[in-house]
């Protein structure tokens, strides 16, 4: 690697540590990002000639430390900054001190920085974008590439969850067991929000724009866990991002439509980030704490060992989906319970099933498709024809809508 | 003499590799390897899971089992085993079964990613 690309790998993977112990000092986002930003210019300058400092993050939070100490001065009283190898150039001395101011705290430093970016007045895409530029560090112009939006739009968004989130002010005691774990429960649910709006993309040209989302929610969740070591939920949360990201590469045909579980290609899933779930499923099912990321990274582990689709335990598959819908009740895990259901007792059963969601889900697109299909497998098929053209109505993509008229053509006439 | 070769490196860096470096350099390091393989010099090669993925057995009367790598730095590494498990547990009995009949220390339990039993006879020096 030449000397920018690991000057710059080094700040990345520094980033959340050194900016979120600046926060904690100063007690302001925009000083603690100045502060970061200052650092790494000294760095740029500074690494190439002396070579990389012992600890990277350590180096950064000193220095950015007495770059925001600076620029407070000087915007008071207009002073001189001092020499910059002053500040910069004394690395064996300025180490064990910031270990010792920090060590004891960038765990909490880091869960705080993700924390900040949760807050519940913020919605969803709000969430991911400050968290997107505050503790990945990415560009106003990336994230907008990312989301598909205008670099405007984008810089308006994040300057108004930035707004919101300063005048509530984030919490700097050191937080309780409790306060902790409530903590990482929403930086969790924030995490994977990262990961789907990477993974929800809806064909191959948007998959591909958007799956540094993926990459970016995996090494976050990694960080986590890295922190976290003895946390099921983030356990099964990493283990759930690993075993949907490794279809990537199955998931979208030759002209960039959405390939669905049963018709891809096993042999391209990433059989590297399926032993690497499976062994952290492995480990999380030991603290006997279920949780809902558990329970659908289990789910998708049994999908990624089975070789073919006719492999697949539906069995086990449909059990896991009971065990979510007591855990994290929704129409939605209860549809995904059917699909199951059905392989298992047989469609009348499923249809039972799914009989009580016309309500909540009369306006999604899957409810009607399921149903169509159950109601063609027990010979319904006028029943089954109506539930398809209502199901092509609601497709959000012309891949569902085509999916859709497949089976609607099959039906005898 | 045999030598064992540990492969130290920043983890958050190396798995944030694109997968073309990735592919890069892993065809790089084959090439290495490939020469000492055809002269049968090159015992196995193993590349380890991140350390999020590792276990750690502590050894004692009640041997205690703990999420992560093994952390303390007053021990050092002394040896390693390669086992074939179908799961955690299954590995998890094989190092408390080990730990049983020489106690003191720890183990610490890293699935691999990759494993290569390369082309070495145990030479008579090795025993």
């Amino acid at each position: 690697m030449s000397d920018l690309a690991w000057i710059n790998a080094a700040i990345t993977s520094a980033r959340p540590q050194a900016v979120g112990a600046l926060l904690r000092y100063f007690r302001n986002l925009d000083t603690a990002e100045e502060a970061f930003q200052d650092a790494c210019l000294r760095a740029l300058k500074n690494w190439p000639a002396n070579g990389p400092p012992r600890d990277p993050a350590a180096w950064l939070i000193m220095v950015g430390r007495n770059a925001g100490i600076d620029g407070t001065r000087k915007r008071k009283r207009e002073e001189a900054l001092p020499d910059e190898d002053r500040i910069s150039d004394t690395d064996d001395v300025e180490t064990p001190l910031a270990e010792r101011l920090d060590n004891a705290d960038y765990r909490d430093d880091i869960l705080r920085l993700l924390f900040v970016c949760c807050h519940p007045d913020l919605p969803d895409t709000q969430q991911i974008a400050l968290a997107l530029r505050i503790v990945s560090g990415l560009s106003v112009a990336q994230i907008a590439r990312l989301f598909l939006v205008g670099d405007a739009a984008m810089e308006q968004r994040i300057t108004r969850a930035k707004a919101r989130i300063a005048a509530h002010g984030a919490q700097f005691a050191t937080p309780t067991a409790i306060e902790r774990a409530e903590r990482l429960a929403a930086v969790a649910t924030m995490l994977y929000l990262v990961f789907t709006e990477g993974y929800s993309a809806a064909n191959a040209a948007e998959g591909q724009a958007r799956a540094p989302l993926c990459d970016e929610a995996i090494r976050l969740t990694r960080l986590l866990l890295a922190l976290f070591p003895s946390e099921p939920e983030i356990m099964g949360l990493l283990a759930l991002m690993l075993l949907q990201h490794s279809r990537s590469a199955a998931r979208f045909d030759a002209a960039g439509a959405l390939i669905l579980l049963d018709d891809q290609d096993r042999t391209r899933w990433d059989r590297r980030a399926i032993a690497e779930g499976l062994a952290l499923i492995d480990k999380a099912i030991r603290h006997r704490r279920p949780g809902a990321y558990q329970v659908q990274a289990a789910i998708a582990a049994l999908h990624a060992r089975a070789a073919t689709p006719a492999d697949t335990d539906w069995q086990q598959i449909a059990l896991l989906y009971a065990t979510l819908e007591r855990l994290q009740p929704s129409p939605i895990v209860t549809l995904n319970r059917a699909v199951a259901v059905s392989k298992v007792d047989g469609p009348a059963a499923a249809l039972d099933l799914i009989a009580p969601l016309a309500g909540p889900l009369d306006n999604y697109f899957y409810f009607h498709g399921l149903k169509g299909m159950l109601q063609r497998d027990l010979g319904r098929d006028g029943d089954a024809r109506q539930s398809f053209n209502r199901a092509i109505a609601l497709a959000k993509s012309p891949a569902e809508a085509a999916h859709i008229r497949m089976h609607l053509d099959k039906l005898a006439s | 003499m045999l030598y064992a070769i540990l492969c130290y490196n920043t983890e958050n860096t190396v798995f944030s590799w694109s997968q073309e470096h990735e592919q890069k350099v892993m065809d790089d390091l084959r090439a290495v390897q490939d020469r000492h393989l055809t002269a049968g010099k090159l015992g196995p090669v193993a590349r380890l899971m991140p350390t999020t993925a590792a276990t750690t057995l502590r050894k004692g009367d009640t041997p205690l089992v703990l999420d992560g790598p093994f952390a303390e730095t007053r021990e050092q590494l002394l040896g390693f085993y390669i086992f074939d498990a179908a799961g955690l547990e299954e590995a998890l009995d094989f190092a408390r079964e080990l730990g049983a009949v020489n106690p003191g220390g720890a183990y610490e339990i890293r699935p691999l990613h990759l494993f290569h039993p390369g082309t070495l006879a145990a030479p008579a020096t090795a025993s």
